[in-house]
């Protein structure tokens, strides 16, 4: 009986390297997370004529990442988040319109302090509910932060909005040129920044908590995590990247108005991460793209259609492909490793 | 009679209006959701579809405001029941998530089809003679229009709370929405309940957009314009509750109506700030279950 | 010296409905506690009261001579509480070794850290291993768990709750659901815990409860009906009228 005890210890350790190997590799970088960034790189060379369009995916698609954070990760369903967004894009459109304030990097760090304060209130007092109530009161604030800046419309310029603004040269050196290539490298150079964060935070234990609370809060409760606390946590994270998101939108534009924080900027930048799938990071990227590059097209042709195929699209990606465009590369990945297998 | 008091009853009245369209537009929703817990964001494209049906039937065909709007209800009523069974009920056992998106999916498609069949400009009905102008209800004068929905609103209260509380389908409703499972336990059929409750739900909505057409005139973004009125409505009642939502409609409707009138900037304000002080109190409305 | 779970005069009510009524209940450090009582006596009530899931009406729980009773579930959880579910609760889209791992994490607030990542605290990988090793887990450390059999599901439930080395430990009918052909590995886990660890147990099975407890608490409808050892219990004509009663019954509705 000795040898065969050898031989189960022997392979209960192999598996355990196994198990070992797997959790210490997995937050390593894989060679194809190259790919969005060189093709962001790709893009400036290619479509050089494109920078303002380019600069406004890159903008939603830090806009998508930070819903993925509360909605992909941590599990939260909201209707309000382009609250925070307009949060930051009023933080740098007044501060230049009504301060003269216009350096473009401290700009985004107010960006993301103020949009993360008001996360970080409305966190706490509304995360502590759920379903349709957390739905309602996370659509309102975003109204009334948006009916508040309609009430004193001579400050905010209402839905006329603030209108040339103007930003200094980044670091007093770089100077904007009409076509926009410094700024669409500015967008992708912070975009970096703002990924690897929030990547760090992904495969950190904080990020495994918040999948734990999406999956099933009942046992987080059970194992003595504190719920309400890591749920505001990145609730004001993922407001303060959405404040720099915005941030970024007013800095590019040089143009701000109160439709920042409409329902239909919160329902967009949902729908662009549904479209690229949730809880994968990289399906903020590969939604904002296929989103913004389709409506561009799309909605130059008939805005009518573009809103038809958008509603189309939506059901048929409820009914058949649940888990966004990534989903599916990712369900083909596994058909065609298993049939290597066979 | 003094100003303030002058003020105040145009206020009520005005109010009451609309808080009727309102309690009609949105009363088949909370049921709904109160029922299926199902997040019907189509809702409000139910609503639209029946103004359209109304414009159509009045404008095209002649037919008489009162006998379109009964023709729209049941239209879309038949309508949603093919939804239900064909789309709906595919997601009872989705996340709120999924059914978001379905139903905000299924809007889109609506809207963007009523922009192609009629144009994104808003439209108006011709009313019959004795809807026009001003009724005299003894101190002073009142739009016809208006009374004539509050008459309506009240018609269909009664005629609602008579079927929930003193017919055994209201009572099979209302043991289900308490309990589903308990009822599916004791023989009720809760899917087909359900097919019902959405059926007269959809239509009430539909002649709420048909009503709708002369307050507020009907272009295709109505359909999420008021949706957003529509489920606040339902939260702040509490889902699955006529009496709650009856609350929530009167208040919501006549602080809105103050604020337009008292405040007119400012006047959207009141309405989700009503609805954050009492979602913040009584999360689940004023007769919602926790 | 305190005991390590103390239960006095605890009331709760759904509406009208009292469904645990002064319930009084104590156990030692080390204890092997079994509660039973026919169907709807509240016995998972009173464990969702123990745990904080569910707040009484009046009463008091003390832990380990503290006073928790207004203390929440997850503050519970961190002063040395765990419990299984009748149902299991577990993280059914993720491996099992993340299962594992949460917990420790949680427990020794490595799950505060943002910076570093999952994989990078060789201590905690280690600690998880060595769970999992203890239930023969290992090899399925990096299934998900929903494509375990419901039998395995119910161990890694198990070992979440061991893993936050509770000092009481309540395990609501952890058998449940599982095939008579893999129950015996639940109960052999059940059998060999820790001595030092308080375990409140709440079974059906009559032979698991005879062989596993010390003490024997009787519920029924919501109160404690009797108390006392195994052989007391056994021989008890009250609590086998209590039970044949049920039985009778079981012919005319669903139990």
């Amino acid at each position: 009986m000795a040898a065969s005890e050898a031989i189960t210890s022997a392979t209960r350790s192999e598996a355990r390297e196994r198990a070992a190997e797997y959790l210490l590799k997995r937050h390593r970088f894989r060679l194809a997370e190259t790919l969005p960034w060189l093709a962001a790189i790709a893009v400036y060379f290619i479509f050089p004529e494109r920078m303002t369009f380019g600069s406004q995916v890159l903008v939603m698609a830090m806009f998508a990442l930070s819903l993925d954070l509360i909605l992909g990760y941590a599990g939260i369903v909201t209707l309000g988040h382009a609250a925070f967004f307009g949060v930051g894009a009023y933080t740098v459109g007044l501060a230049a319109a009504r301060f003269g304030w216009s350096e473009p990097i401290s700009g985004l760090f107010a960006a993301a302090i103020a949009a993360g304060i008001v996360g970080f209130i409305t966190g706490w007092f509304l995360l502590r509910y759920r379903g349709l109530t957390l739905l309602m009161l996370t659509l309102a604030t975003a109204i009334l932060l948006q009916e508040t800046g309609n009430l004193r419309s001579d400050i905010s310029g209402g839905y006329d909005g603030l209108p040339g603004l103007m930003f200094k040269p980044l670091f007093g050196v770089f100077e904007y040129d009409l076509y926009g290539h410094t700024y669409y490298l500015y967008v992708l150079a912070v975009l970096v920044v703002v990924f690897f964060f929030v990547r760090t935070i992904v495969y950190s234990p904080f990020g495994q908590a918040l999948t734990g609370i999406r999956e099933n809060v009942r046992r987080m409760h059970a194992i003595g995590s504190p719920v309400h606390r890591r749920l505001v946590t990145v609730y004001t994270i993922a407001a303060a990247i959405a404040g720099i998101a915005g941030a970024l939108f007013t800095q590019t534009n040089a143009y701000v108005t109160l439709t920042v924080f409409d329902f239909d900027n919160s329902a967009k930048v949902m729908v662009m991460l549904i479209l690229g799938g949730t809880g994968r990071l990289y399906g903020a990227f590969v939604g904002a793209a296929v989103y913004m590059v389709l409506e561009d097209y799309f909605s130059k042709l008939s805005p009518t259609f573009w809103q038809f195929g958008i509603g189309l699209m939506l059901v048929l990606a409820v009914l058949f492909t649940p888990r966004g465009v990534l989903g599916v590369f990712e369900n083909m990945g596994k058909y065609f490793s298993e049939r290597k297998k066979s | 009679m003094p100003q303030f008091a002058i003020i105040a009853v145009s206020i009520l009245f005005d109010g009451l209006a609309y808080a009727m369209f309102l309690f009609i537009t949105s009363v088949g929703l909370s049921v709904t959701m109160g029922l299926m817990g199902f997040v019907n964001l189509a809702h409000g494209a139910f609503a639209m579809a029946g103004g359209y049906i109304v414009v159509t039937l009045t404008r095209t065909l002649g037919v008489g405001f009162v006998p379109s709007l009964v023709i729209a209800a049941v239209v879309v009523g038949a309508a949603s029941v093919v939804f239900e069974r064909g789309l709906y009920r595919r997601l009872y056992r989705s996340t709120d998530l999924e059914q978001v998106l379905l139903t905000i999916g299924l809007a889109f498609m609506a809207i963007a089809t009523a922009t192609y069949l009629y144009g994104p400009i808003p439209k108006s009905v011709p009313l019959p003679d004795w809807l026009q102008g001003d009724v005299n209800l003894g101190f002073r004068n009142f739009p016809s229009y208006r009374a004539f929905l509050i008459a309506l609103g009240v018609v269909l209260i009664v005629v609602l709370w008579y079927a929930f509380e003193r017919t055994n389908i209201g009572a099979k409703i209302r043991a289900a929405v308490d309990n589903r499972r308990m009822a599916e336990s004791v023989g009720i059929n809760v899917d087909r309940l359900f097919t019902l409750t959405f059926a007269v739900g959809s239509g009430l909505a539909a002649l709420g957009g048909g009503l709708a057409i002369q307050l507020f005139g009907l272009s295709p973004s109505f359909a999420v314009l008021y949706l957003v009125l529509f489920l606040i409505v339902v939260a702040v009642g509490g889902l699955g509750s006529l009496k709650g939502t009856l609350l929530a409609a009167l208040v919501l409707g006549v602080f809105d109506t103050a604020g337009k009138y008292l405040f007119s900037d400012a006047g959207g304000f009141f309405v989700y700030a009503v609805t954050v002080a009492v979602l913040l109190v009584k999360p689940a409305g004023f007769y919602g279950r926790e | 010296m305190s005991a390590a779970l103390r239960v006095e005069g605890l009331n709760r009510a759904f509406g009208a409905l009292p469904v645990t009524r002064d319930v009084n209940l104590t156990l030692e450090r080390g204890a092997r506690h079994a509660l039973i009582g026919p169907n709807g006596a509240g016995k998972t009530t009173l464990v969702n009261l123990i745990t904080g899931a569910l707040k009484p009406n009046s009463g008091r729980v003390v832990l380990n001579g503290e006073d928790i009773t207004n203390v929440s579930q997850a503050e519970r959880a961190r002063r040395g509480l765990a419990c299984t579910f009748q149902i299991n609760q577990l993280f059914r889209g993720l491996t099992v070794l993340e299962n594992i791992g949460m917990c420790i994490s949680e427990r020794d607030g490595h799950a505060n850290n943002m910076w570093r990542a999952v994989g990078s605290s060789r201590i905690v990988l280690d600690e998880a291993l060595d769970h999992l090793d203890s239930l023969r887990l290992v090899d399925d450390a990096l299934k998900l768990v929903r494509e375990l059999p419901y039998g395995r599901q119910r161990l890694v439930e198990i070992a979440i709750a061991l893993a936050q080395k509770p000092r009481v430990l309540l395990l609501d009918e952890p058998a449940a659901g599982v095939p008579s052909s893999e129950s015996h590995l639940i109960l052999d886990v059940v059998a060999a815990l820790d001595p030092d660890i308080a375990v409140l147990i709440i079974e059906h099975d009559m032979d698991v409860v005879f062989r596993f407890a010390k003490e024997i608490t009787v519920l029924v409808q919501g109160a404690v009906f009797t108390h006392g050892t195994p052989d007391e219990i056994m021989n008890n004509e009250q609590v086998k009228a209590v039970y044949l009663g049920q039985e009778s019954h079981r012919g005319g509705r669903h139990g």
